[in-house]
């Protein structure tokens, strides 16, 4: 009796959807932890075994390496931990830059293909079928070996006055060097920021309560985040002056330097992701309905308006998610900086370091849960703009 | 390449890669699979038929001629200074014979034994002649080219800061693409083991404008290493090492061998497996050193013909003759 109740209740159960999704993820979770865990505790044993050390206490040894490039203080006294965040940084460096220039870029390229010029509009295409179909990696080599390496030696370099050097070992420029109250310097750029906020907020109250734009606004921020610091540097004290580059006895010293392997990747990143996104740009433009154009028109709006007003604010949820996906692209490729020698996360972490400690298990294991964590949270604010930018149904 | 022999570290079981014996792993495969460089001339580099040549090279295919009694039966896997130690680790190679330096981390800390020193080296510099440089002492604040993860990284660091002066590390992945840098005028310095700029010397445009300087801030002892926990096979490679040495000491050459096998003299016999302890305790054939002496030659004629008098790197022997000879080649002996 007791048994076929037991299995009248279990029929009922497993036929239930609820608690059969319930039964099947417990398991796969069960199976995942447990693979997970035979996988943790096998790699432990053969490191063991072969009596390779682990453990993170390398990261507090002294690195004992020069790295061309880092945005903070280093020098081969400091750690492996450090050599860890100047790479980071570097890997941020050309990342950041990259992205903006290829926005810039992609956009043009992309409204370009789209223009009633026929010249322009085969230009863009051009770009677009020639950029993107050559390999990234042959694209960094060809500016960083055909384009920068025949600039001539240092002793010979392309100067423009005193202040701008260009060749076979980079661009020099001038370093702006502060001197006296900087924080006054600062802060004052603080308070232009909010000021300028301010206004912003004040602009649009104006526009929502009278419907018309204040044409002297912009001007307005301008003059604001020039002349306020400017003024109150000038109150306190604050000098500006420039560190320039001077010919050394091997190379120039002093001022900026611009390493080739930067620009080399800097470009090649830039301009290869950029013929995506204008591709991305332009089935965004062209995914806007044609009547929504016409009807701006006939209200009477110019090209430049229609475009600004109407079209590329409707494009732009189709434009933001394939538009992550490049950004993310481009973060990931600047990892090729290693076959160039630029100092990025990969090559002086996951490659020198790695191999001056033998550490192989958590230097990669670092490296790629940075690289997970930079794509999650690009994803993260590319996602709330996205909904941000999408269309408010009333 | 580091990636994929991570994987091996992850996934692999820890019985397989470090097999009961790798001796065993080696004969049933029928070859020995051998890391060395991607391409160093004389130590070991790709000829147009694509067979390996070099001194790395050949102490693989000495441990084949030992192991296999065929000095052809080995795989050679190039490798970078960055992917060679973990290669090893993963059991993708065999034996590693790559110029590598014995250092304490590397013996340490990396689950890996050196077996022996195969060539004495010492870390130098090179510069163009128009630079008009005579002394590393005046290279403050110049550019040097630079092979990443490299002893060579950390003693130049070392080198400049003792000197109190300032350089800028250019770094590249391989040997290739330093002397590339150089010749382009990337760097005015290029910095490795001196062996090796000689090398690559070979590789500039124009050679004969590029001098060493004298300087030499480092013992660089490079030699072949094998995984930790094997000590059969350790002393299988230790004494193939050591074979080549020991049969330039006994005056045996591969030209000369064969009629050697009727010598009296009970050094030469115990060489040749005629007497004594033979090859039983690392579970070789009596006759493994004759082997590798007949199909690969001994020390000096590998010194020779790879990186000496009669090749195009012509290096003196210096350091590396033997120790009756003047230099600290010594290897314990055959008893």
């Amino acid at each position: 009796m007791q048994k076929v109740l037991f299995k009248r209740l279990f029929s009922k159960l497993w036929r239930d959807p609820v608690w059969r999704g319930v039964l099947f993820q417990t398991g796969l979770i069960l199976a995942i932890v447990l693979v997970g865990y035979q996988i943790i505790q096998n790699t432990l044993h053969n490191l063991e075994t072969r009596g390779i050390s682990t453990g993170f206490g390398f990261l507090s040894e002294s690195a004992g390496f020069g790295i061309i490039q880092s945005l903070i203080e280093y020098d081969e006294s400091f750690s492996f931990g450090r050599t860890f965040v100047v790479g980071l940084l570097n890997t941020l460096l050309v990342s950041s830059f990259g992205v903006v220039l290829a926005t810039l870029l992609g956009f043009l390229i992309g409204v370009a293909s789209l223009s009633s010029n026929w010249l322009l509009t085969r230009l863009a295409d051009a770009y677009v079928e020639c950029f993107r179909n050559i390999p990234l990696l042959l694209q960094i080599f060809f500016w960083y070996f055909a384009v920068l390496g025949v600039l001539p030696s240092p002793r010979e370099s392309l100067a423009w006055g005193d202040w701008l050097f260009l060749n076979v070992r980079g661009v020099y420029i001038p370093k702006p060097e502060l001197a006296g109250e900087t924080s006054v310097f600062y802060g004052s750029f603080l308070f232009a920021f909010l000021v300028i906020a301010s206004l912003v907020w004040a602009g649009r109250q104006y526009r929502r309560q009278t419907g018309r734009t204040l044409p002297w606004i912009k001007s307005l921020f301008l003059l604001g985040i020039v002349a306020i610091p400017l003024v109150a540097g000038w109150v306190s004290g604050v000098r500006l002056g420039w560190e320039l580059p001077v010919q050394g006895r091997f190379n120039l010293s002093g001022g900026l330097t611009l390493i080739p392997e930067l620009v080399a990747l800097f470009l090649a990143l830039s301009i290869y992701t950029a013929a995506f996104i204008a591709e991305v740009v332009r089935a965004g433009i062209q995914s806007v309905s044609k009547g929504q154009r016409e009807a701006a028109a006939a209200l009477g709006l110019r090209e430049g308006r229609i475009l600004k007003l109407v079209v590329v604010p409707q494009a732009m949820r189709v434009i933001i998610p394939p538009m992550t996906n490049q950004y993310l692209n481009l973060i990931k490729n600047s990892s090729l900086a290693t076959a160039i020698g630029y100092p990025d996360l990969v090559s002086v972490f996951a490659g020198t370091t790695l191999n001056q400690t033998g550490q192989a298990i958590e230097v990669i294991a670092m490296t790629m849960a940075v690289y997970l964590l930079i794509s999650l949270t690009v994803s993260l604010f590319m996602n709330a703009y996205n909904r941000y930018m999408a269309m408010v149904e009333r | 390449m580091a990636v994929t022999c991570l994987l091996g570290v992850l996934a692999g079981n820890a019985t397989s890669a470090n097999a009961a014996s790798t001796l065993e792993a080696v004969k049933e495969k029928g070859f020995l699979t051998c890391g060395v460089n991607t391409g160093l001339p004389g130590f070991s580099s790709p000829d147009e038929k694509g067979h390996w040549t070099g001194m790395d090279v050949d102490v693989c295919r000495a441990v084949a001629a030992a192991t296999l009694g065929n000095a052809e039966k080995v795989r050679f896997i190039p490798l970078t200074a960055k992917e060679r130690f973990t290669a090893l680790q993963s059991g993708e190679i065999d034996l590693l014979s790559r110029n590598t330096t014995w250092t304490l981390t590397r013996d340490a800390t990396l689950g890996l034994n050196f077996a022996g020193v195969a060539y004495y080296d010492g870390q130098g510099f090179m510069v163009k002649k128009s630079l008009g440089v005579s002394s590393a002492k005046e290279l403050s604040g110049a550019a040097v080219c630079i092979q990443s993860g490299t002893t060579t990284e950390l003693n130049l660091a070392d080198y400049f800061r003792m000197g109190g002066m300032k350089y800028d590390p250019v770094v590249f992945d391989t040997s290739d693409a330093v002397a590339k840098g150089f010749d382009a005028g990337r760097c005015d310095v290029m910095t490795s083991d001196q062996s090796q700029l000689y090398a690559l010397r070979l590789r500039l445009s124009r050679p004969a404008e590029a001098i060493v300087l004298p300087e030499i801030i480092s013992k660089e002892p490079l030699g072949p290493l094998v995984r930790q926990g094997d000590d059969q096979w350790f002393n299988i490679v230790k004494w193939s090492l050591s074979a080549m040495i020991n049969a330039e000491e006994l005056g045996l050459s591969s030209a000369n061998i064969d009629s050697k096998k009727m010598s009296k003299d009970p050094a030469i016999k115990r060489f040749l497996g005629m007497d004594g302890t033979k090859g039983s305790g690392m579970d070789l054939s009596d006759d493994w050193a004759w082997q590798i002496v007949r199909q690969v030659g001994n020390y000096g004629e590998v010194f020779d013909r790879n990186v000496g008098m009669a090749s195009p790197l012509k290096i003196e022997r210096g350091l590396n003759s033997l120790w009756s000879n003047g230099g600290i080649m010594y290897a314990p002996p055959f008893r």
